[in-house]
């Protein structure tokens, strides 16, 4: 199986005088499984639904394959989706994939199949009123994979997940993109997807900000070393003198992007007397923050 | 189109929603047969009855329409604005990007409901109503060709409301504000509207094309046209006019609602 290739071409949405997404592009390629990121209200699942044919892109298009999501016949077969997804609490889980099912092209048996799939086969009888906001996203993830779909378009889908449902949507979400399906993953927390996602695409206040392999990513992101030295001031100095950025740590201060033997040596021939050298380096986490950080507005 | 209606007639079904309101129309309708069946039977000595003979029947078994519209409206608007309410919307239309298709489908999927609506409804009506016209007045006139065809496009006009329901639905999508419009105009405007524009020769006409007066005119009877002496259109006409409300309002809500971003 190769699913279709998710593309986004110079999408612009404008709601009023706000630029939800500006001039978005990038590509969701199958037998990965992409992680979406940005903060709250960065703008992803706008971009979702404009990919997904629910909102109409101000400019640009959303392609899932060769054209826009709304354009396939039966779009539903090809991308499985569960954006925001509703539930009408006076139906039962069953009953409410067996209303999408006659237009996803899928049977009664399939409905209880994915149930089963999802860990949800005792409860399809139970309305959904009475489900947990785990039960509903379960079940908004087995109305995305009713027509065991060559893509899938998942927007935050750990959210109301226990530890234990986190772990199989990992180890589902591998297994998908192991078998070429195109996976498409938006999470606002990188450290939830950061053992899933092969590959990142990061974006902030509606732009892009990155775009590479995870890996990459982590490769990115910034070392320094930490120095503390028994004459501060001479330390100081010899940051000035090398100009080099630091700022204060404790009794000492972190240099950034110089590696320890770098800084090491560097003292050593000020003689200034070391009491401590470290290596230190931003995680994931940190990266990503930074990425996505609110620049500072110049004075 | 097959698949998208057999997915709403699903969303109808699959809900508590319908079968109570069923119920609801079933015992309001027999609450009011009898009603109505009394006050044109048993008249104080002297005192003529309003009605009598077959239009009594008639005019009875009609109410399916005058009374009864508020319960298909409601289902038909419901099965719309829950999807909006609920959120499901989204999935609806990831499943199904093209719009018209699935208000089309909306529409004609409260078809069958609507049937068993109106039948359930002709029923409870004529179980009380035909018992008491038939002891005390001159009868239920149940084999009356009339009377037949009275009691056929009542269940038909049942189901032609709820299509409009379902259209008004996509128009006005918040359900409170749905359910509040329909009471006020089915409780209220109308029934107020009729009477009052009957009174008046110079516009006595233009209450004949409000909808329960088209929808009066699709069954062949009324009893608000007895009481106000105003003319219905011809069937086909009231027809016309019926369906014409549900067109309007589904073209401005495909036009409004449905051409917006969704989800």
């Amino acid at each position: 199986m190769t699913g279709p290739t998710l593309t986004l071409e110079g999408v612009t949405k404008q709601f009023g005088r706000v630029r939800a997404v500006d001039d978005l592009s990038f590509t969701v390629r199958p037998g990965v499984v992409t992680g979406f990121l940005g903060p709250n209200g960065s703008g992803k699942t706008t971009t979702l639904r404009m990919l997904l044919g629910l909102a109409e892109p101000t400019s640009g298009r959303g392609l899932v394959g060769d054209r826009p999501y709304a354009e396939h016949p039966q779009p539903a077969r090809l991308v499985g989706s569960s954006l925001d997804p509703g539930f009408h609490p006076g139906r039962t889980g069953l009953a409410h994939l067996e209303t999408y099912a006659p237009q996803v092209g899928v049977g009664r048996a399939r409905c209880r199949e994915v149930l089963e799939l999802v860990g949800m086969g005792d409860f399809g009888d139970r309305r959904v009123g009475a489900y947990s906001m785990g039960m509903k996203q379960r079940l908004g993830l087995a109305t995305a994979l009713l027509a065991d779909p060559p893509a899938v378009v998942l927007d935050e889908p750990a959210n109301g997940l226990d530890p234990e449902g986190i772990v199989w949507l990992r180890g589902l979400l591998r297994r998908f993109a192991e078998e070429g399906r195109t996976v498409l993953v938006s999470s606002h927390v990188l450290t939830e997807v950061q053992h899933t996602v092969d590959e990142v695409v990061v974006i902030a206040r509606g732009r892009l900000v990155h775009a590479s392999s995870l890996a990459e990513l982590a490769a990115s992101a910034e070392s320094g070393t930490l120095v503390v030295a028994a004459d501060p001031a001479g330390l100081a100095r010899l940051v000035a003198d090398r100009g080099w950025t630091a700022e204060p740590e404790g009794a000492g201060l972190l240099v950034r992007g110089i590696p320890a033997a770098e800084a090491g040596a560097a003292c050593f021939a000020a003689g200034l007397e070391l009491h401590q050298l470290a290596t230190r380096t931003e995680d994931l986490e940190a990266a990503f923050l930074r990425l996505t950080a609110v620049p500072e507005v110049a004075a | 189109m097959r698949n998208a209606l057999l997915a709403e007639h699903r969303k109808l079904v699959s809900t508590r929603l319908w079968w109570v309101l069923l119920i609801g129309m079933a015992g309001y309708l027999a609450f009011i047969g009898a009603v109505m069946a009394f006050t044109f039977t048993v008249t104080a000595d002297g005192a003529e009855a309003p009605l009598t003979g077959v239009d009594a029947a008639t005019a009875t078994y009609s109410l399916v329409n005058a009374i009864g519209y508020v319960f298909p409206l409601v289902v038909g608007s419901l099965s719309v604005t829950s999807e909006f309410r609920h959120r499901t919307i989204t999935q609806t239309l990831l499943v199904e990007p093209r719009r018209t298709v699935v208000v089309v489908a909306k529409l004609l999927a409260t078809v069958p409901v609507g049937l068993a609506l109106g039948l359930v409804g002709v029923l409870a009506l004529v179980a009380t109503s035909a018992p008491l016209l038939s002891w005390r007045g001159d009868g239920a006139f149940l084999t009356d060709p009339e009377v037949i065809a009275v009691l056929v496009l009542g269940v038909v006009t049942t189901a032609v409301w709820a299509v409009v329901g379902a259209a008004l639905g996509t128009l006005l999508t918040n359900q409170v504000a749905v359910v509040v419009v329909i009471l006020a105009f089915t409780q209220l405007v109308e029934p107020i509207a009729r009477t009052a524009l009957g009174a008046f020769d110079a516009v006595a006409g233009v209450s004949a094309y409000l909808p329960g007066a088209a929808a009066d005119a699709l069954i062949g009877a009324s009893l608000f046209g007895e009481i106000a002496g105003v003319d219905l259109l011809p069937r086909w006409a009231g027809a016309l006019v019926l369906l014409g409300y549900g067109a309007v309002f589904a073209l401005l809500g495909r036009l409004t609602t449905f051409r917006r971003d969704i989800g």
